[in-house]
């Protein structure tokens, strides 16, 4: 696989990650190209689905943005992001899922170099881990 | 309405559960069989081979019952020969509509389970290895055939394409009697949708805060089924036993919770799930106090994907 490149699909609040990596653009930090940034009006919007959807459809990496806690535009939507996430992981993992395939940080809008390091170093692990599973198992046509 | 409706049901993959839910039927069955034709009822019931069934013509059977999962080649065979037979195929119980109990098994591959059963078991007495064969051939003359153990268990869905699902497991008698008198009046629902009363299983249960009027409150403890006892007539997910009749179809009129177990799931998702497993973490994960009631929860694979796994949008664990 050496032609490979990741796909890292990133789910950010419009409150916070979106706005750190709107500043993190117009302070020109660089981060990976293979990072698709999807806005959801709260971390505490993003359902499981959404995150197996995504793994399913060829995505190498999912990242989930938030707020700091505390720090939720709708008091605790980011709190319950929190526990969906850890929850999901945990039956991801047991599903023969990578944990580092998937992540979650909460990154507040004047982070934009904190956005960019986090994309930067997200996507070294994901290239280090290689491929998505399920994308092979479709590959090979076992699905 | 017709005089008679030619009834075929098979029983697959699953234990035979599904057959009982017919029997229990009771006196409405005593009502609907003189206007029941039963052409094809296999192997439980009525006396015919494959071969009859495979002789009738296309679209002559009114209504097909499937009940159980897809493991086997025989199994998948005879989901397409009924298929072509029946005019309306239901996927008739949690096992044939999602996979049921049977679709764990997705969370190992076939080697383990082969290995498991005709190795490890502490009952095995194999000291030969013999495992099962789809062809052997006995005293060099007779060949006997065997189905194929596929690798995976799939819903019939998945296989071909349904009319209509029923959850449960099994099926609730009370609505197995709405969904034959409903077959026999002609009164479907809309093709490729469930037949159910479209409640929660919260919505009928008697345990539910919001029916007394009281406020929902955040989990504070997890608790398994054989931590105590819970105290009675209140909610059990408040009490910390994680039940899933939030987002469980209650054709069977919350059956489990009224005698202190917690539902598991086997209804179905109600109407606008898509995925029952992930939406059950989304909604106990959101309905916990704290992120470390998250570390707490036991097998939480097998306990949201109790009988959807096959169904679900991963599948089974990725090998």
């Amino acid at each position: 696989m050496r032609d490979w490149k990741p796909n890292i699909v990133v789910f950010a609040c419009n409150w916070c990650t979106y706005q750190g990596a709107d500043l993190a653009g117009s302070l020109r930090y660089v981060y990976p190209s293979a990072v698709n940034i999807i806005r959801v009006p709260c971390a505490g919007r993003v359902e499981p689905e959404f995150i197996v959807a995504a793994l399913k459809n060829g995505a190498d990496g999912v990242f989930v943005g938030g707020c700091h806690p505390g720090e939720c535009r709708y008091k605790e939507g980011n709190h319950k992001a929190g526990r969906i996430f850890k929850l999901l992981k945990t039956v991801l993992t047991g599903m023969g899922i990578e944990a580092e395939r998937v992540r979650m940080e909460w990154i507040s809008a004047s982070e934009g170099k904190r956005f960019a390091e986090i994309m930067a170093e997200f996507c070294t692990a994901i290239e280090r881990i290689g491929p998505n599973p399920i994308r092979r198992k479709y590959n090979e046509g076992q699905g | 309405m017709k005089d008679k409706v030619k009834l075929a049901y098979f029983l697959s993959g699953g234990c035979g559960g599904c057959d009982m839910a017919i029997i229990d039927l009771s006196e409405t069955l005593v009502d609907v069989l003189p206007r029941l034709d039963v052409v094809f009822w296999a192997p439980t019931v009525a006396d015919v081979k494959y071969k009859d069934l495979e002789a009738m013509a296309d679209k002559s059977i009114d209504v097909g019952l499937y009940s159980g999962m897809v493991r086997l080649s025989e199994q998948e065979h005879v989901a397409r020969v009924m298929r072509e037979k029946c005019k309306v195929l239901i996927a008739y119980g949690a096992c044939a509509a999602l996979g049921g109990i049977p679709g764990m098994a997705n969370m190992h591959t076939k080697e383990e389970i082969l290995q498991t059963v005709y190795f490890d078991t502490l009952s095995t007495d194999n000291p030969d290895g013999i495992v099962p064969q789809t062809r052997c051939v006995v005293d060099g003359k007779f060949e006997l055939s065997l189905a194929d153990f596929y690798g995976h268990v799939r819903p019939l869905e998945h296989v071909v394409d349904v009319d209509y699902f029923i959850g449960g497991c099994p099926p609730h008698h009370a609505l197995v009697g709405q969904a034959v008198l409903a077959i026999l009046e002609g009164k479907l629902p809309p093709p490729r949708s469930w037949i159910t009363n479209g409640k929660a299983v919260c919505d009928v249960c008697d345990r539910n805060p919001a029916v007394k009027g009281e406020e929902r409150e955040l989990i504070k403890t997890v608790k398994r089924t054989s931590d105590g006892a819970p105290e009675e007539g209140r909610c059990l997910l408040q009490q910390g036993y994680l039940c899933l009749g939030a987002l469980t179809q209650g054709d069977c009129g919350s059956l489990c919770p009224k005698v202190n177990i917690p539902c598991r799931g086997c209804g179905g998702p109600i109407p606008g799930v898509k995925d029952f497993g992930l939406r059950a973490i989304a909604a106990i994960a959101a309905s916990l106090e704290s992120e470390e009631l998250v570390g707490q929860i036991p097998s939480p694979v097998k306990l949201f994907f109790r009988y959807s796994l096959p169904a679900s949008m991963l599948g089974g664990k990725i090998k």
